[in-house]
């Protein structure tokens, strides 16, 4: 190929005899290493040094950012593992020659430059970036089941030292410019205005690379390699099980193992990277990564944009809800009845600001963006109302009368509700079409889920706009029908249910709780249960009860009626201690062999429920919301999937069974018969 | 940017809107808020009720005594942190106690000019975040610090610290007494209590009906649609005046002692204005404005006055700058319905109705031929005052003119008069009226 055939790089030489090479891939908005790309990155390289420049500057046109990593799509082609391992040797080559220049080598950042993109970075002599916060540096691999590939695990643990690279690579956190510099991963954070003269002077000046502390070096000495991997993974198990979740422990590894051969540790980082990527786990991350990706298409259907929220309902969904508007930069009014009732959503919005933005001026203009209101002046201005008050109907439809004549034609009125029917909320509108759900979970500022409900009489177009509003406050949409439970409370609930009746059966909560995390469950049923509070728990499954064949057990009852409400009245099924659950160990005990299927089939049964209904799309979008709305297994691609790859038969035999075993609650529903 | 449109001179000028924050007593440790949240909580809710948008306003101008050094132009930083557009002109105007008035004198005179149509004026103090000050000795000392290179030349240096190097300058006691004549403020009112003859017993008298008449506003919800809470990060709100002590009495105040004249003074903390933190924020506009946006006006700005006089005799301010409105818009004293003339000290509100009625003071120092006549405290101060609510210095001006308003729809009265004394030696006054319609003078 010629330079003049290139399609996604272009190199400029300047008078001073710098070379500029820029990344602009064609056809999109994001800079992203696919085979095709990478090519093409080589045949530059190979052109530079045939006449070698006094300095290369790899830069990028995108203005979303430098490079954000590796072409995951190509991913889910892989077939075998010496495909994948072969494209990781590709890579190395590439960057091997990159590094070895005789020349300096500068990447100047703005923006993303994550993965793959920041392993690329890592192979040139500086680093320079944008100190602006919309600069991220990270190694997120970890998030797809698989780790760097393209050297990263050689380069970073060299450049700043095992502790941050490890924490880097482990956790797939980012780093601002800032803290990217404190640690050593890049030489300069830099404002927009000096970017090119760094890059020019840095080129100038030559300096002696970046090497890291003494304590840093000294975390990759052999001796303290097998100590501190020891450590790691421990870390690492509270988080992740092993047998879920492979790719930190081979990451860590292929360190302790490898790190003092450089050669030999990229062939077997290769090695680990391909035999992960083609690997269930990584595949199925891979393939939750795109259903992510489809539901914020969603939100793309529709060009709505808010600047002003008004919350009716200061409690903890409403004020939680104005609090994270306001800190995605929209204008929040927050109304209740009285300041005492607001007054703690300041000062958990506060906390959350404080969190998420810890520069003071930052944080003050977002406690300045959320604007307490008792009288509810906010409601004129609004272009989205979000009800979140106590479920009542009759006490909601008062407020929508209210609200409907004052509100602008073309705001959004939106209701948090679990449990009322939107049907019936909308009958006191002039106009009912208006009416969408925008169902968030609590956490708030930590699930990403947002269920958008459409009721009988909610317009598609409106259901639209709640999705792009969704997508704008960066939550997920998942569209559902207005009916009981909607999905996430309603597939979560039989679950839970379940695992109250075998707690009443005899079992330890801690038996039942391990069952289910070994499963892949973030957290057990029971210990959930006690977190969302058992009188919630109550509620909801009582709402479900009405129009679902959905049996309350006797224990639930008497718990709450007994003041036993879980981690908030410090008893629930657990005591709680400072917050924390007390639990015996469990090791060694035996299970009952239907545990886990006990409590997993309710679940999957249900979702095959929903799914004949029409309660969501499709099975993709099922497994989606149940994901992000639960912590559903993610390595197992969600429940549908896990139905398919488990063995669509073998699956419906297992319930038959269960079934034949216990009343009712296992009746297969009518959708496994046509699998 | 947008080029100022060219607007209409000579018109009346409005008041159509207002909120303030509930004034805050200081206790010592600096408050929750600096004076940009205040005026930030009181205008955001104010600026929110209106029919026009925020991009309307010509020019937001406060008033403020000691901003932080943070915020010097205080009112630019109010302004941005509103949501105001970036090319909103906004400045901070500084006249002593009398700023907040200051601000809206500013406002009234450029709308009048035709200059703006609609104006954020008002008032802002955060007093429990007034500077605390390094010495001159101790500012030397740290630049002789910083020149100091060598180990040894900072041995030496550090040899020459001395405990007096650390004695701070309170600026909130430098700021609240006179460097030209060498009185504290509390100072200038006891030469009032001594030149017009007033007792301790009037005074505290005074000071606790101030306490009662506030009370009672509270209880009547009077004050219920002129202040807006304000909120705290930890999870409180604040919703009233928080200085009002209800079970004031003659009895309790006399057993305080005098805080400016020791032991023999008169003139103590309780018969005194409370230092406090608070804002207030109001909506000025041209007729033009009134009219575009279809604004209900809550009164009129009929005229304005400032006076100059001998800085140990400041209290007597309003007497000086009330006088000359009367004269030109040729009233008389019981054309006035409401009074509001702010309270620094008991004694001084007293020795301004007693000039009033003094043939000799009216005659000697405000060049009168015959005395005004009395001010009747049935129509002054109706709802307390500084004594009772505290004067955040910068905030008060504006909050007396608010404040008037409401007084005077709640009665159906027609002519309110604002007025406060200055430390420094001057008055400001500004007259207000609800007949909106412009009348001759």
């Amino acid at each position: 190929m010629t330079m003049a055939e290139s399609k996604h790089w272009r190199t400029e030489r300047d008078a001073d005899g710098i070379a500029w090479l820029y990344f602009d891939m064609a056809e999109t908005s994001t800079n992203i290493l696919s085979v095709e790309t990478i090519a093409e990155f080589d045949a530059h390289l190979r052109d530079i040094e045939s006449s070698p420049p006094k300095g290369l500057v790899i830069l990028s046109d995108k203005k979303s950012g430098f490079i954000a990593g590796a072409d995951i799509k190509g991913f889910t082609g892989m077939e075998s593992v010496e495909q994948a391992a072969e494209f990781m040797r590709g890579m190395h080559t590439v960057l091997n020659r990159l590094e070895a220049f005789s020349f300096p080598t500068v990447s100047l950042i703005r923006g993303f430059c994550l993965g793959g993109g920041l392993e690329l970075a890592l192979a040139t002599d500086y680093r320079i970036a944008d100190e602006d916060p919309k600069t991220r540096l990270g190694l997120p691999e970890v998030r797809l089941g698989i780790h760097p590939g393209f050297g990263g695990t050689v380069r970073a643990p060299r450049l700043v030292g095992a502790p941050t690279a490890m924490d880097m690579m482990l956790s797939g956190r980012a780093l601002s410019a800032r803290v990217a510099k404190k640690v050593g991963l890049i030489d300069y954070a830099v404002p927009e205005r000096q970017l090119l003269r760094a890059a020019k002077m840095i080129i100038a000046e030559a300096p002696a690379r970046h090497r890291p502390g003494r304590v840093a070096r000294l975390s990759n000495h052999p001796l303290v390699r097998p100590l501190l991997a020891k450590y790691l993974k421990r870390t690492v198990a509270k988080k992740a099980n092993p047998d879920h979740y492979p790719a930190p422990y081979a990451m860590i590894d292929l360190w302790a193992k490898h790190f003092d051969n450089p050669s030999k540790m990229y062939a077997e980082e290769a090695h680990s990277v391909a035999s992960l990527v083609v690997g269930d786990t990584a595949q199925n991350l891979i393939r939750v990564f795109f259903l992510q990706e489809e539901m914020k298409a969603l939100g793309r259907k529709n060009k709505f944009h808010a600047d002003r929220v008004h919350v009716v309902g200061a409690g903890v969904m409403g004020g939680d809800i104005a609090a994270w508007c306001a800190l995605r930069g929209l204008h929040v009014t927050l109304q209740d009845q009285s300041p005492e009732r607001i007054a703690p959503a300041m000062k958990r919005a506060h906390a959350l600001f404080k969190k998420k933005l810890r520069q003071p001026r930052l944080i003050q203009a977002a406690m300045d963006r959320l604007m307490p209101d008792v009288k509810g002046v906010g409601v004129e201005r609004a272009d989205v109302i979000i009800e979140a008050i106590f479920e009542n109907a009759e006490a909601k439809q008062n407020l929508y009368r209210l609200l409907e004549p004052r509100m602008k034609p073309t705001a959004l009125l939106t209701t948090n509700t679990s449990s009322i029917p939107l049907e019936v909320l909308s009958e006191v509108l002039e106009d009912p079409k208006r009416l969408v759900g925008l169902h968030f979970f609590n956490p708030v500022a930590q699930m990403q889920l947002v269920e958008i409900v459409k009721g009988e009489q909610t317009s598609q177009s409106i259901a639209n706009q709640a999705a792009a509003f969704t997508r704008q406050i960066d939550r997920l949409p998942l569209p559902v029908k207005s009916s009981p439970g909607f999905l996430v409370n309603r597939i979560l609930m039989p679950y839970l249910l379940e695992a109250v009746v075998l707690e009443s059966e005899g079992l330890r909560p801690e038996l039942i709780d391990k069952a289910a995390t070994d499963f892949g469950m973030p957290m057990g049923p029971i210990e959930l249960a006690d977190t969302v509070g058992l009188d919630i728990c109550l509620a909801v499954a009582e709402t479900l009860a009405e129009s679902l064949e959905v049996e309350i057990p006797a224990k639930l009852r008497s718990m709450v009626s007994s003041g036993n409400l879980g981690r908030k009245s410090g008893k629930g099924f657990y005591s709680y201690n400072k917050g924390k659950p007390e639990k015996a160990k469990c090791e060694g005990e035996s299970m009952p062999a239907d545990l886990t299927d006990r409590m997993m089939f309710r679940m999957l049964n249900e979702s095959m429920a929903c799914l004949r209904e029409g309660v969501v799309e499709s099975a993709d979008l099922l497994d989606a919301g149940v994901i992000f709305g639960t912590g559903f297994a993610p390595f197992r691609g969600g429940p549908m999937h896990h139905i398919h790859t488990s063995g669509s038969q073998s699956m419906k035999n297992r319930i038959d069974d269960l079934s034949q075993k216990y009343d009712g609650r296992f009746e297969p529903d009518a959708a496994w018969g046509s699998l | 940017m947008a080029t100022r449109k060219k607007k209409k001179a000579g018109g009346a000028v409005y008041i159509v809107d207002g909120s303030r924050t509930p004034f805050l007593k200081v206790k010592g440790a600096p408050g929750p808020f600096l004076a940009s949240d205040l005026a930030v909580a009181a205008a955001r809710p104010l600026l929110a009720r209106q029919p026009f948008e925020i991009s309307a306003l010509d020019e937001v101008i406060v008033g403020c005594v000691m901003p932080t050094p943070d915020e010097v132009n205080v009112a630019r930083i109010i302004a941005l942190r509103l949501g105001c557009d970036k090319n909103l002109p906004a400045w901070t105007v500084q006249r002593n106690c009398a700023s907040g008035l200051q601000a809206l004198d500013c406002a009234y005179q450029n709308i009048k000019d035709g200059r703006s149509d609609i104006v954020l004026a008002g008032g802002a103090e955060s007093m429990s975040h007034a500077p605390v000050l390094l010495n001159d000795t101790m500012v030397g000392w740290l630049g002789e610090w910083a020149g100091a290179k060598k180990f040894g030349q900072k041995i030496k240096t550090l040899g020459k610290l001395r405990g007096g190097h650390l004695k701070p300058i309170i600026g909130l006691l430098r700021g609240l007494s006179d460097p030209v004549i060498g009185l504290s403020m509390g100072q200038t009112a006891e030469n009032l209590a001594y030149r017009f003859g007033i007792n301790r017993e009037t005074m505290d008298a005074f000071a606790v009906d101030s306490h009662k008449r506030l009370t009672a506003a509270q209880e009547g919800g009077y004050l219920d649609d002129e202040i807006e809470a304000v909120y705290d990060s930890r999870g409180k709100s604040y919703q009233h005046d928080d200085g009002v002590r209800a079970d004031s009495s003659v009895d309790k105040l006399g057993k305080l002692r005098p805080v400016f004249d020791r032991k023999f003074g008169k003139v103590t903390a309780g018969n005194s204005a409370q230092v406090t933190d608070g804002a207030a924020m109001l909506l000025l506009a041209s007729e033009y404005a009134v009219e575009q946006y279809d604004l209900k006006a809550m009164g009129r700005i009929v005229d304005s006055e400032w006076a100059g006089l001998d800085p140990a005799q400041m209290g007597l301010g309003p007497a000086h700058a009330m006088a000359p409105i009367l004269k030109r818009q040729k009233m008389a004293v019981s054309d006035i319905d409401y009074w509001e003339v702010n309270e620094a000290f008991a004694t001084q509100v007293l020795a301004c109705v007693e000039a009033w009625q003094d043939e000799d003071y009216c005659k000697n120092e405000l060049g009168l031929k015959e005395p005004l006549g009395k001010i009747d405290r049935a129509r002054l101060n109706i709802d307390g005052g500084g004594v009772s609510l505290g004067h955040p210095v910068g905030a008060s001006g504006a909050r007396i003119v608010l404040h008037i308003l409401n007084i005077l729809e709640r009665n159906d009265a027609q002519h309110g008069m604002a007025s406060l004394c200055i430390g420094g030696g001057q008055g400001g006054a500004m007259l207000v009226t609800r007949d909106v319609k412009e009348d001759k003078g």
